[in-house]
């Protein structure tokens, strides 16, 4: 029995002493989710300003950017997935690699070939443990992205993206020699609020022109909500451009599918701690019950060697009271 | 007097927002100034450029701007930058050293010659010759 109390008290000890890693985590993370919110919002005038450039541009260039044009026999697609670094974040990963692999499936029906590029080291060894073929992994970053970290990630999209630009309808890899993709698609996880987060996939490329009409809605948006009494804000301005508006075009294209990059990245990062967040408040509770639970067994324990200590004792003493008054 | 209502974005954050009654920028075509009712207008600014906004007050603000662009609108100006840094802000020291490694190491590699433009106008921005 005194065994038995003994190992209770160390399950006991150690109950405690893993919820206080759990409680530990559950506020750094809460700490991050602030930090990411701020950071999504931070972003949020950048990309609002790119919006209304390429939207302006948009109205006056000709649409024939390579990043917006459908290819005619879409061969191949690059599927960016977003996961976290590191695990202890609930059903955060699973959820997104859940969707991925729905978004795989579906172009595998549509007869595209999907090349994954992976960003977080969970979605790595998911792919890994499965030997699953991947064209580029970033990890390191998951929970606190920076802009050089999307653009590295941008570069190397935009660069199989523009490879593929020359393929031909077979497996060929075009005049370059550089096997590349047709389509660029992104997953990863939308904070909705503390309590939703959800697992969403887009296509960043080619951009769909309803897209650009979207953005000139939010641009009237804001310039009827700041600059009250501009009565002509329902004609389109016409811009000069410097240099040539293609030239502009091209520039700015790729900045803004790496602005989204980095967006879904910090929405991601929010996404991943308030996860984690959540899982820990949790596993702590879980912690803390058992805890009880097993104060309580170990009570009734201590309580039951006692009674019967002294049982024990009376018993010895009612004997040897008998045994006297028999001699 | 009539003034600008200027954004100064980057993509982390917003450095600056105000009034300023002249901005000076050099797009890819040459040296530009936009005074208040410029018309709308799109550039792109020159590799490792120089911006300077002309407050209000009448104060020069001078920044380093990397990969952006210029948007002059009927609501104002808005700068957008890759990165972008208040000359006030700028570590003269580091930039200098940055400036150095990135020479260092150049010769035809294009991120080592962004780095270099980077560096060096960082440097012009802080009043320093590169």
């Amino acid at each position: 029995m005194a065994g038995n109390l003994r190992a209770l008290r160390r399950r006991i000890r150690s109950t405690k002493s893993t919820k206080k890693i759990f409680s530990a985590q559950e506020l750094i993370a809460g700490a991050r989710i602030v930090r990411a919110q701020a950071r999504v919002e931070a972003s949020k005038p950048y990309a609002r300003e790119i919006t209304r450039v390429l939207s302006a541009l948009a109205s006056s260039a000709s649409l024939d950017h390579s990043l917006l044009t459908e290819r005619k026999n879409p061969r191949r697609a690059a599927v960016l997935v977003i996961t976290s670094d590191r695990g202890f974040a609930g059903s955060y990963n699973v959820n997104v690699l859940r969707r991925t692999e729905e978004l795989l499936s579906l172009l595998r029906q549509e007869g595209k070939e999907p090349v994954l590029y992976v960003v977080g080291r969970k979605g790595e060894t998911y792919y890994r443990f499965r030997d699953r073929a991947m064209a580029e992994t970033f990890t390191g970053f998951s929970e606190q992205p920076s802009y050089p970290d999307a653009q590295a990630v941008g570069r190397a999209l935009i660069d199989v993206f523009t490879a593929g630009e020359d393929d031909d309808g077979s497996d060929g890899a075009g005049a370059d020699g550089v096997l590349g993709v047709d389509e660029l698609h992104i997953v990863y996880t939308e904070f909705r609020s503390l309590l939703s987060q959800v697992p969403v996939a887009k296509r960043m490329a080619p951009l769909e022109v309803e897209e650009v009409e979207e953005f000139d809605y939010e641009r009237e948006d804001r310039e009827s909500g700041t600059a009250a009494g501009s009565a002509d804000s329902g004609v389109p301005t016409s811009y000069e451009f410097e240099p040539s508006a293609e030239a502009l075009l091209d520039a700015l294209l790729p900045k803004y599918v790496t602005t989204r990059i980095y967006a879904a990245m910090l929405e991601a990062a929010a996404s991943e701690s308030a996860s984690r967040r959540r899982a820990m408040k949790s596993a702590s509770d879980n912690a803390e019950e058992l805890a009880k639970s097993l104060a309580r067994q170990a009570n009734q324990i201590r309580q039951a060697d006692i009674t019967q200590e002294i049982s024990e004792i009376v018993g010895g003493s009612d004997a040897l009271v008998s045994a006297n008054a028999d001699d | 007097m009539a003034t600008l209502q200027v954004e100064l974005v980057a993509v982390e954050r917003t450095i600056w927002s105000g009034e300023a009654s002249m901005v000076i920028a050099r797009t890819t075509e040459g040296e530009l100034g936009v005074l208040p009712g410029h018309a709308p207008m799109l550039g792109q600014l020159a590799d490792g450029g120089v911006v300077t906004i002309r407050t209000a007050e009448g104060e020069d603000l001078v920044v380093a701007a990397h990969g952006g662009f210029l948007s002059v609108s009927k609501q104002g100006v808005s700068i957008l930058a890759e990165t972008a840094e208040i000359a006030g802000e700028i570590d003269v020291e580091r930039a200098r050293e940055a400036l150095r490694r990135a020479e260092a190491e150049s010769g035809d590699d294009p991120e080592a010659l962004a780095a270099a433009r980077r560096a060096s106008s960082r440097l012009r921005a802080a009043g320093q010759d590169a």
